[in-house]
Order: structure tokens, then sequence, then C-alpha cells
């Protein structure tokens, strides 16, 4: 035991010694969490659609006023009045207009007559984004011109009737989940994988070999003092981030506790991955080149940027054996739905157990020797 | 396991380690007696530190066996290390901790009991005259006081035998002689075994009670510095430089009386060994003046080490360190003119 806790005091005094380690493990996760919840899940605001009228009659109207309604209300797009059809599609093209809509002539004498009228949408389709928001609002709008004038008392058609269980949550709180979960990761790496191969090549392991110590409290030590600064990490982001992002759930003990538990199972278990993959590794360039390629491979599949349910069959199983997956739900069902330990119970499972059985592989594949 | 005899320290027989088809040690035997200072000398690549691994419990061993106070390293490692103290060949103090920080976590892992820790780091601190740097971080430390450090850290947990892997290599001459009488002063109040490696034919001549050298990974030669030298045909070395380069220079010297080798080195320079330094440096000027030669620099010095590791591998320890590493050793006092 006195030998384990010498090597967990020596590995976080010399954490303590360089808070660079600290500060770079959060600044990844904490610009993503940033940039990225600023940038992504917005919705769409002032894209620039052109009008070509060619009727001018009073159903088209309809459609000008229609048109200036979004634009004062919610904004989703600006119309630009255009005289030519062939100009506003090339400026489609082109990049100047987000879109085009085409108003033909007898529009105005179709829709009175109930004969199929018809307006013409050109989308630049290369914005998935932009083109499925104009899109919907101008669906919305199509269907708002369909309504008749006077609704009949029983509605015949079948409605839809959404209950949102949650207020709406921003991009940022979505994320807030994949960030927390990116800075342990960040911090195993570095604290754990890097720091540790380093160490190896400049001889810092050679001066443990040669004392008493045995494999089992050398493995544990450097597990328990990478899985300890993985949770200062976790805890560090959870707080910051939460207070950025405005979730006011952090306040909550139970809630905390909660977050404890899941921090500490997944510092446990991105640990235990990373000693599995760095304990026969020799050379300090490894773990830097691999650093890049498991952010992707075991970030992206674990529905912290977007749902699994998404994602091509292989990168679902993936997603399965992924622990990151765990840890984002886990975060995201605390943190965003208030769920309880019940929400959670199977996350936690599975990052403990998958934390062990790769200390458990691990262990024996430490070699004692040089 | 004994080894045998009650005051042998250190018992390795017919040790072998191969790495594939590679042979880095093929077959030493030797003992070191309880508190000798004993030498491994060889070039680099010779096996020495694979030698001290071997029986230090780093590298298993593939063939023969070794005992270290009386523990088969193959069977009980821990028991070893238990026993023994070993400085490796890189400075592997941690650099971000203090120097007491770093004595500190080593007795823990040697678990020596709290009080016990305290006034050994104590006691080392001042033996190694790092006591005014205890609490400075070993970043800021020179080279030779980072040696020293590492010195304390192999002892802190008292150990009976003590092994050292080149010691003072990259270390500046004021600090190789520290590092040398702090050894000396260990051996002397601790009654410490120690066995080194080093290439470096002063630190093994000044240190070492008994001295093996090891090529190729055999052991070429094994005694003490003073009987390795006198075992050297020749008891004196005369350096002989020539204004003029002659073809008929080396046939003449070895006719000189005494003279058992003659070395051509570069430019006129010739390295003879003699069993009468003073009678072949006679006949050497006059043989010279008969040939119409004249000397542009005569020395005559005792047989060195670098004489028996010449004699004994056929080739000189500097000539391997260029090729290993394009490092040459300062030449040795009196050798110029």
């Amino acid at each position: 035991m006195t030998r384990m806790m010498a090597i967990v005091e020596r590995e976080m005094r010399k954490f303590f010694r360089s808070p660079t380690l600290m500060m770079v493990s959060m600044a990844l996760p904490l610009v993503q969490l940033v940039i990225l919840g600023n940038a992504m899940g917005g919705k769409i605001r002032g894209a620039k659609v052109g009008v070509v009228d060619y009727d001018h009659g009073s159903q088209a109207l309809k459609v000008h006023e229609a048109f200036n309604d979004v634009a004062a209300n919610i904004r989703t797009f600006t119309t630009i009045e255009y005289n030519d059809e062939k100009k506003a599609r090339e400026d489609v093209r082109t990049g100047k207009l987000d879109a085009a809509v085409i108003i033909p002539a007898q529009y105005s004498r179709r829709a009175l007559a109930g004969d199929s009228p018809q307006i013409g949408l050109v989308v630049d389709n290369t914005d998935q984004i932009t083109s499925s928001s104009i899109e919907s609002e101008m669906q919305s709008l199509v269907d708002a011109l369909n309504a008749p004038v006077i609704q009949p008392k029983v509605v015949q058609q079948i409605a839809l009737e959404i209950v949102e269980l949650y207020p709406y949550v921003e991009y940022m709180k979505y994320l807030l989940a994949g960030s927390i979960s990116l800075a342990m990761y960040v911090a195993v790496m570095i604290g754990g994988g890097i720091l540790y191969i380093d160490d190896k090549a400049r001889g810092v392991h050679e001066g443990y070999l040669v004392t008493p110590i045995t494999k089992f409290e050398l493995v544990l030590g450097l597990n328990l003092a990478g899985t300890v600064k993985a949770v200062m990490s976790g805890i560090s982001l959870t707080v910051i981030g939460s207070l950025l992002a405005g979730l006011g759930s952090i306040f909550h003990p139970v809630t905390d506790l909660l977050l404890l538990l899941l921090i500490v199972s997944t510092s446990i278990a991105f640990n235990g991955m990373m000693f599995l993959m760095m304990v026969r590794v020799e050379d300090p360039l490894v773990p830097r080149a691999m650093f890049g390629v498991l952010n992707t491979l075991l970030f992206f599949p674990s529905g912290a940027i977007s749902p699994v349910a998404g994602f091509p069959k292989w990168l679902r199983a993936i997603a399965v054996v992924d622990p990151f997956t765990y840890a984002v739900h886990g975060f995201k069902a605390v943190l965003l739905k208030d769920g309880g330990f019940d929400a959670i119970w199977m996350d936690l499972v599975f990052l403990f157990g998958f934390g062990i059985a790769t200390l458990l592989i691990a262990t024996p594949l430490f070699k004692r020797t040089l | 396991m004994n080894a045998g005899k009650l005051n042998v320290a250190i018992s390795v027989e017919n040790i072998v380690k191969r790495y594939g088809n590679f042979t880095a040690v093929g077959g030493i035997t030797f003992h070191v007696d309880d508190g000798e200072i004993f030498g491994l000398l060889g070039p680099n690549g010779a096996g020495k530190s694979t030698l001290i691994r071997m029986m230090t419990t780093l590298t298993p061993v593939t063939g023969g066996r070794a005992v270290v106070s009386g523990h088969d390293v193959s069977r009980e490692p821990d028991a070893v290390r238990r026993t023994i103290g070993v400085i490796p060949q890189a400075l592997t103090s941690d650099i971000d901790l203090t120097v007491e920080e770093n004595l500190s976590i080593y007795a823990k892992l040697y678990e020596v009991p709290k009080a016990d820790r305290e006034r050994s780091i104590h006691d080392l601190l001042e033996a190694m005259d790092l006591v005014k740097w205890r609490g400075a971080q070993t970043k800021t430390l020179s080279g030779g006081m980072r040696r020293r450090l590492e010195i304390a850290r192999g002892l802190v947990h008292n150990p009976r035998i003590f092994f050292l892997d080149e010691p003072t290599t990259g270390l500046d001459p004021v600090s190789r002689v520290a590092v040398w009488e702090m050894l000396n002063h260990l051996k002397n109040t601790r009654h410490l075994t120690m066995l080194l490696t080093t290439h470096y034919m002063d630190e093994a001549d000044r240190l070492c009670d008994r001295i093996a050298i090891v090529d190729h990974g055999k052991l070429v030669a094994l005694d003490t510095p003073m009987a390795l030298k006198a075992s050297v045909p020749g008891t004196n070395v005369v350096e002989a430089q020539f204004s003029e380069e002659s073809t008929e220079w080396p046939s003449r010297l070895q006719q000189l009386s005494g003279v058992t080798s003659v070395e051509s080195q570069s430019a006129g320079m010739y390295r003879l060994l003699t069993s009468n330094g003073s009678l072949t440096t006679t006949q050497l000027v006059a043989m010279a003046t008969e040939l119409g030669g004249s000397i542009k620099s005569l020395s005559v010095q005792n047989t060195t080490l670098d004489d028996v590791f010449v004699h004994y591998t056929g080739r000189q320890l500097r000539d391997e360190q260029v090729k290993a590493h394009g490092f040459v050793m300062p030449p040795r006092p009196g050798m110029q003119p």
C-alpha cells in the first residue's frame, strides 16, 4: 500500500507542479464547447431569397405579405425582388442567394380556381442546413396559404399534439456532456498516456523496477493517479461548462452526487482503456500520434455531437463498445433531463466494468523487466 | 541460496544474455567480495550494462546464474531488490520534484519506516553535500549535483550492495572527481559492496579494488589494477614522435633493448612497450642520431590501463568510443610534449 501510494504521490506532485497540464487538458473541450456550441444548432437567420413574380395578382400579393411576415418575425430569410428567373437561378448557383422563389404567371387565377396552383422553390442544397430551413419555412408558409379562410367547426384532419418534456435545449447545453467526457479523455491521454511513455523513455520506470514494488502495485498506482487527474479535470469542466451553458442543475446536491459517480466511472474507464493501449508502447511518438485518431474514433460516434440513431450500422457498432457513448448518455441524462439514478445505472455499470476489465487485461501485459 | 563463500557479495556463473541471434553477454563468470569495489571496464556495446541489468533483475537471464546477497536473481528477484541500490546510466530523478521529495518517494518504495526515512534522508543529504538544496527542484541542479542525488536515492534504504552504471558519464572533470570522492567516502563509512561499470580508465584505476575487462560480451581479463598492469609485457610506455616519417622506424624500434611491442600512431608518432624505459629511451635517441633523424617529442610513462586494454583486446578503448559516439577521451597528463 505504501509503495502504491508513493507512485500516486509522485504523479500528483508532478501534476500540481505543472498546472499547464491541467489547463491544456481543459482548453480543447472548453474551446469546443464555446465555439461549436454557439456555431452549431442555432436557427438560420437572414438567408437571402430571391423572388421572381410573373403573376402580380392578388394571390401573389398574399405570398409577398407572408414573406414580409417571415422577415419581420422569425427572420429565417429576407426577400429580394428579381425580374428574371434565369438571373435568380444563376445567383443561387453562385451563392449570392440562398434560394429563389418563382411565382409563375396565372398563379392567382389558378389559386382562385383551385386549379393546381404552384410556387417554385430553387434551393442551394450543397448547404443542407440552410436549404432544409428555408424548405421547412416555405412549407409552413404554403400550408398557411392552403388553409381555408373560415375554419370548419369540426376538424377532420389528424392533428399531432407535441408535448416537449424539457424547456428548449440550446446546442451548447447539448454539447456539454461530450465536452466533459472529452476533458477527461484529454487528461487521461496527456496526464496518463503521454507522461507514462515519456517517463518510460527517460528511464524513470527503470528506477521503479529495481525497487521491490510489485507489478500490481505499480499498475494500480499509475492508474489511480491517472484517475484522480481525470476526475479533477471532469469536475472542473462540469462546473465551468455548466456555468457557461447556463445549466443550473449542478447546484442540486443529488445531481452533484450522480455527476461525481459518472465522472469517477468515466475516468476509470478511460484510464483503463489508455493503459491497455499504452502498456507495451515504448516510443514517445506513439501516444501523440494516437491522440487525434482516438479522439475522432471515440468522441464522434458517441452521440456527443449528433444522435447515434442517425449513424450507419458500422458506426453504431463502434458506439456500442465506446465508453464515450455511455459517459455522454449519462451526463445528458443528469444535466439535461434531471434523470435520477435509474437513468444512469446502466452507464455506470458499463463504465466501471469496462475500466476494471481493461485494467485486468493490461496488468499481465505490463512488463516487470526491461 | 548462498554462493558458497560467506564473504562473497555477488557471484556470477557463466551468465548469458541473448537477444534473438545476438549474444550480448556470452558466458561470464566472476565473484565480488563483500566490501569490495568491483569495476566492469569496456567500451560501449561491450555488454557491461546488460550484465548489470541482469544482476539488478531488470533484464531476464538467458543462461547461467547470478547470485546477489545470497539470492538468485532469477528465482528471488524481490529479495535481491531489497538488498541492492541501483544507479542507472541515465539521470532518472524526477526533475519536477525537489531533492527531498525524490528521496522520500524512493524511501517509500522501499517501505523504509517513517522515522528511519527522515534520518536516512538527512544523513544522505549531508553525505552528498546537498543539504542546502533539499527544497530545490531537481531541474535547477547541475549535472554533478543530480548525479549525487541519484547516488543518495540509491542508498536511501541502506542497501548492502550498490550497482552504478557509468556513474560519471557526461560529467565535467571537477564533478567526476567529486563523485569519486563521494563513492570512496561511502565505501569507508557504510561498508558497501560496489559494482560499477565504466569506460573511463582513470575512473576504474582510481576507484576499483578489482577490474573485469569486458569486450564483445566476454570477460577478457580480471584482476586488481596493479596486477593487470603488471600482466602486460613491458613495464613502461615510451612515446616518441620523429620530425620525419620513415619506413625504417618500426623495425629499428622493435630492435631496441626491452621493447615488447611497437605501435605506430600518427604523423611519426610511435608507442613502445618496454621492460626498461630508461635504456630504451637512451638507445632510441642514439638510433635517431645515427640515422640523421630528429625527435620532436619523447615521453616515458608507467603502464596504464589503456595499455592493459590494448593488450587484452587488441585495440584502444578510445577507438571504440569514437566509433560508438564520436567521442574522444581527453588526453592523459604527460602525453603531450
